[in-house]
């Protein structure tokens, strides 16, 4: 099943580690937030990355959605 | 020598320590000016500062840690003096020299001193010509081999560390060569990219030591005072939660080994203004190595307040100031006992970021009771900054005392909005580990895997 992955709370996007399409690994970081100094990364239960949603130095809120991930 | 009333000072941070700057500035007579960001317009140190300037530059973190921007502003409120907080350029040789460079007056030890501090290497070698005990090698690991080697020396577990960090960011655990190598990398990479130098140092790690800091203030004629002890071994993610004063079963021969080490190394640099340093204490063995000194004001200087009825914020502005301090002003014996709570935005089980709107802020109050607060009811609480809400601190006659009252307090403070630590601060103060007093380093560890395991089994 389709997963996607949605903000745990209002951050910055400091890093986004990967493209649409990489395969990722379970508990491999696709992006990495900051929020309150402290970088939190955001992880998928693995597979194909189908959409990346937010982009760099973005400021996203709590529940948005950032990655969707397609399980391989 | 220069007069305090009338003078101002602009105060180079935010949140609840300009707030407490700007308590004892006014009590003093002085004027005192901030800079905010558009989201901050609202929290108590701006709209109790008496100049408010607003800036809009990105990140919001970017205007405190631009020296030649806050110099600048500095010296458009017409600033006589600049206090610069903890955190960001508190403990920055080239802010305090370009604040002096100005014809400011700069609320903290001499560049020089800070500079010779701010670098872990250089503190621990200081500390072992002083014969004080250190963990581990004064010198870096200037590559993965020379690592190997001092960490083989030293018998693993091992932390890798930044020579030039802080707030514990930049270091890392290794319990094996493999795991050594990887750390060592990683930290040289976060050395380099937070506080550009990618130097690295090897010490020791200590399972259940106890962090014990020595407050100590040193007066221009070059005499250093020990303002007694503080116990922060309460800590997570190596960052302090809860801290109290006397630190408790500390044996009087290792509280007087602490103090006069700390006396020492003060001394021995000339030391003048606020300083803490931290040492790590094996309780078993009754022994302590030296950790680092802060050349400023300490997040958790209220326990020391309430022990020693000093205002040390006061204290650093006449030292400053050139006003004469007595030494037997500070020559006191601490009463009672204090302990110091931080109310911080995140959740209470793994202590994760929750930034919001405060829809509700009710502060304890009562004899004994003191809220040191960066904001109240209607205010953003944002990702940029850290995520420390308020510190609460009690006074009692014994720590029994102490603990009833911050018991009592943490029921009464009512935050709502965002997610707090309070139902994990409450669950700190009511547990067998922390009211026995025999805690270490390990206690919050161990709470959190007992709560765990207790909800798996309910």
């Amino acid at each position: 099943m389709t997963q996607m992955i949605n903000a745990e709370m209002s951050a910055s996007v400091w890093r986004v580690l990967v493209t649409p399409g990489t395969e990722v690994e379970a508990d491999e970081p696709i992006l990495i937030l900051e929020s309150m100094k402290m970088e939190i990364p955001v992880m998928s239960d693995g597979g194909r990355v189908v959409e990346i949603a937010v982009s760099q130095g973005e400021i996203v809120q709590s529940g948005q959605h950032l990655v969707t991930v397609d399980p391989s | 020598m220069k007069p305090l009333a009338h003078s101002t000072v602009f105060i180079a941070n935010r949140g609840e320590i300009a707030n407490r700057v700007i308590q004892t500035a006014r009590r003093l007579g002085m004027r005192t000016a901030v800079l905010h960001g558009a989201m901050d317009a609202d929290l108590p140190y701006v709209t109790n500062a008496d100049i408010a300037v607003p800036t809009t530059v990105v990140p919001p973190v970017a205007p405190y840690l631009d020296i030649s921007g806050l110099v600048k502003t500095a010296i458009e409120c017409g600033a006589d003096a600049v206090h610069p907080g903890y955190g960001f350029l508190s403990e920055n040789a080239e802010f305090a020299q370009a604040v002096i460079e100005a014809g400011l007056i700069w609320v903290g030890p001499s560049p020089d001193v800070i500079a010779a501090m701010g670098n872990k290497l250089h503190a621990r070698e200081v500390a072992a010509r002083l014969s004080v005990p250190v963990n581990g090698a004064t010198e870096p690991a200037s590559t993965s081999e020379n690592a190997l080697r001092q960490a083989d020396e030293l018998g693993y577990p091992v932390l890798v560390k930044a020579a030039n960090g802080g707030g514990g960011i930049g270091m890392a655990m290794a319990r094996s060569e493999d795991s050594l190598i990887r750390a060592y990398s990683r930290v040289q990479e976060t050395a380099q990219r937070n506080f550009a130098s990618p130097d690295v140092f090897i010490e020791r790690y200590l399972d259940s030591a106890r962090h014990v800091e020595v407050q100590i203030f040193g007066l221009p004629n070059g005499r250093v005072v020990a303002l007694g002890e503080r116990d922060c071994s309460v800590q997570r993610r190596n960052q302090k939660i809860a801290e109290e004063s006397p630190a408790p079963f500390l044996t009087d021969e290792v509280r007087s080994g602490l103090v006069q080490a700390a006396v020492n190394l003060g001394e021995s640099i000339s030391y003048a203004n606020a300083g803490t340093v931290e040492f790590l204490v094996d309780m078993r063995a009754g022994t302590f190595v030296f950790l680092e000194m802060n050349t400023r004001i300490q997040v958790e200087h209220p326990v020391t307040e309430l022990v020693t009825g000093l205002d040390l914020v006061e204290l650093q502005f006449r030292v400053s100031f050139g006003h004469d301090v007595d030494i037997a002003d500070l020559n006191i014996e601490p009463s009672g006992h204090a302990i110091e709570a931080r109310i911080y935005a995140e959740d209470s089980e793994r202590f994760m970021p929750r930034p919001g709107k405060i829809t509700r802020w009710t502060e304890p109050a009562g004899s004994g009771v003191r809220v040191d607060s960066g904001f109240t009811s209607g205010n953003e609480v944002t990702p940029f900054f850290d995520p420390l809400l308020a510190k609460l601190s009690v006074h009692g006659a014994t720590r029994e005392a102490a603990l009833e009252r911050l018991g009592e307090a943490l029921a009464d403070f009512v935050v709502e909005g965002p997610e707090t630590n309070l139902p994990f601060l409450r669950r700190l103060v009511a547990s067998p580990h922390f009211s026995s007093g025999r805690y270490d380093t390990g206690i919050v560890r161990d709470l959190q895997s007992e709560a765990l395991s207790g909800k798996e089994t309910a």
